[in-house]
């Protein structure tokens, strides 16, 4: 064997142990990810299915040491989840929109797009102080109110920015056929492109769903919480991630089981909205 | 048939009569910012009849097809000087009103460009901007456009299944259909078939063949096979310069300029 032969077969033996030790790595570190989301879900589920009962659905938060539920608080969020999409989904699609569609290369369109992605990093803790200064303080009190549009503001830029990727991922032939036709731009928006980039819009109504489900700083700072049901959301509401940081932090074993059930709601709303969203956004494309 | 001769003698238009010119492209210049790609074009496309152009690539023959519905107008830094008449009615007017006038030309593209809908709502989309049919006025309408574009016994089972799920030969006849079921006047097609396979091409250039009884249309083609079979006149473009226009036998047995000569019989391109 030859000096030039052997030092190439050398390099090949290099190679393939930085290969094999790079992807070894690779597999090793998606591994620590995986056993601690293991181990989230497995904290969740064998803590939490022992404090889910019927109680949990239709009482709602008690005294310690007394019989309660969740009911106040699922409702109370269930309600401000609801509206605060409900206000994200327009304001941040039709945002995406225009970023995609009508902007451009425009300068007002590059600042509006530089600020959502500063909102889409901003501590939701400021989101709660800035809606508390600017609903809450001034109406002398804590609201549902208060809270859906803080939670609103946390998903505004998710949705803004997952909307404005998708579209711009739509091919320019698209547009144009649209144009060809002699369909008015706002038209071909609407009626091709939102429906073109209609499963990854809902990934990002989904993304921004996942976000605010579990918030609790903007919360502590709006919606506070309430004992009692109700649905009046120009009141104190209760909600579930305020519940859990109270209860878990508490000293009394009824209170942290609740605690454990409320959190596993919280993961299994989640997961259902979007195993539900995905079905949804797969039927109408591919026959 | 008089040849007109500009003074460039490398150059050769003979013009179609006044009496059936559908489309008349008079000193065209076009900008792409600061870059002149079209240089006074000045060519007519005769009515109810298929007019290819060629050349190679760049050679400017897609914007000047995207000049006559003015879909460059959704860039801005694209614009047009000179004139182009539609029975002559010049739409590079600023007073064009732009919807209108792409419902009047029709626009099929390089790659199939079905929208996310089904097949029906694909060939309904543009009709249903401008008409208001009723239900079995609509489904005559469909069925007609598919006809046409020779695909209605392909689908007419699936009509209610996704565009999407049709093969890209299949695709490509739903985008004619769709853009014959507004009744344009002019259809363009840029490059058709160069994203088809040979029998997907085959049948479309006999579409093509069938629709000009209503339809004026021009077609950009790579392939000098596809312009000599479909075409009745044929321009021959280089470096943004009509080089050549006149009927397709004549451009193909007895080209007038060496250019044009030297391109068909493959010297170049």
């Amino acid at each position: 064997m030859t000096a030039a032969a052997r030092s190439s077969e050398a390099r090949i033996v290099k190679r393939r142990l930085a290969n094999i030790a790079f992807s070894g790595f690779c597999t090793f570190v998606t591994g620590v990810a995986l056993v601690a989301l293991a181990g989230i879900l497995w904290s969740l589920l064998s803590q939490g299915v022992g404090g889910l009962n019927l109680a949990v659905f239709t009482m709602s938060t008690p005294a310690p040491g007394s019989e309660g539920g969740l009911a106040n608080a699922i409702v109370g969020s269930i309600m401000m989840c609801a509206m605060a999409m409900l206000i994200a989904l327009v304001v941040g699609v039709l945002a995406g929109t225009w970023l995609s569609e009508y902007a451009g290369g425009s300068r007002y369109g590059s600042v509006v797009r530089f600020i959502n992605d500063v909102l889409l990093s901003a501590p939701s803790i400021l989101v709660g102080l800035f809606v508390y200064t600017l609903l809450v303080a001034p109406f002398r009190g804590f609201s549902g109110l208060a809270g859906a549009v803080a939670l609103a503001l946390i998903a505004v830029p998710v949705i803004t920015r997952t909307t404005e990727d998708v579209l711009s991922l739509q091919p320019k032939t698209l547009r144009e056929a649209g144009v060809a036709l002699g369909a008015p731009y706002s038209f071909i928006v609407r009626a091709v492109l939102w429906r073109a980039a209609g499963a990854g819009m809902i990934t990002g109504g989904l993304l921004a769903f996942a976000r605010i489900s579990g918030e609790t700083a903007p919360l502590l700072f709006t919606a506070l919480n309430n004992q009692f049901f109700s649905v009046d959301l120009t009141k104190p509401t209760a909600n579930l991630p305020v519940v859990i940081f109270q209860y878990a932090l508490s000293a009394y074993d009824d209170w942290r089981r609740l605690a454990w059930a409320g959190a596993l709601l919280i993961a299994a709303a989640v997961l259902g909205v979007t195993i539900l969203a995905r079905a949804v956004a797969k039927e109408p494309s591919r026959s | 048939m008089n040849t007109m001769k500009a003074e460039n003698l490398d150059v050769s238009i003979a013009p179609v009569p006044a009496d059936q010119t559908k489309l008349a492209v008079k000193n065209l210049d076009f900008f792409y910012d600061k870059a002149k790609t079209l240089k006074s074009v000045s060519v007519s496309f005769a009515k109810n009849q298929v007019t290819a152009l060629i050349g190679p690539s760049g050679c400017g023959k897609s914007t000047l097809l995207r000049t006559l519905n003015r879909m460059y107008a959704l860039y801005p830094g694209q614009r047009a000087e000179g004139e182009i008449l539609l029975d002559g009615e010049n739409l590079l007017s600023p007073k064009m009103d732009l919807a209108r006038l792409r419902s009047r030309i029709g626009m099929v593209f390089q790659k199939p460009t079905p929208f996310p809908m089904s097949v029906y709502d694909n060939v309904a989309f543009g009709v249903r901007l401008y008409e208001n049919l009723s239900k079995s006025e609509m489904d005559d309408r469909v069925e007609e456009s598919l006809r046409r574009a020779a695909l209605w016994d392909e689908v007419k089972d699936k009509l209610h299944a996704s565009g999407l799920g049709l093969s890209g030969g299949q695709q490509q006849r739903l985008c004619v259909a769709r853009g014959v079921a507004v009744r344009p006047e002019v259809l363009l097609l840029d490059e058709p078939t160069s994203a088809l396979d040979p029998i997907s091409s085959a049948r479309l250039e006999e579409t093509v063949s069938q629709l000009k009884s209503d339809h004026t249309i021009v077609i950009v083609t790579h392939n000098l096979g596809q312009a000599a079979r479909i075409s009745d006149y044929t321009g021959f473009m280089y470096l943004g310069e009509m080089v050549e226009f006149g009927p397709t036998d004549q451009i193909f047995t007895r080209p007038a300029t060496p250019r044009t000569s030297d391109y068909i019989t493959g010297r170049f391109g």
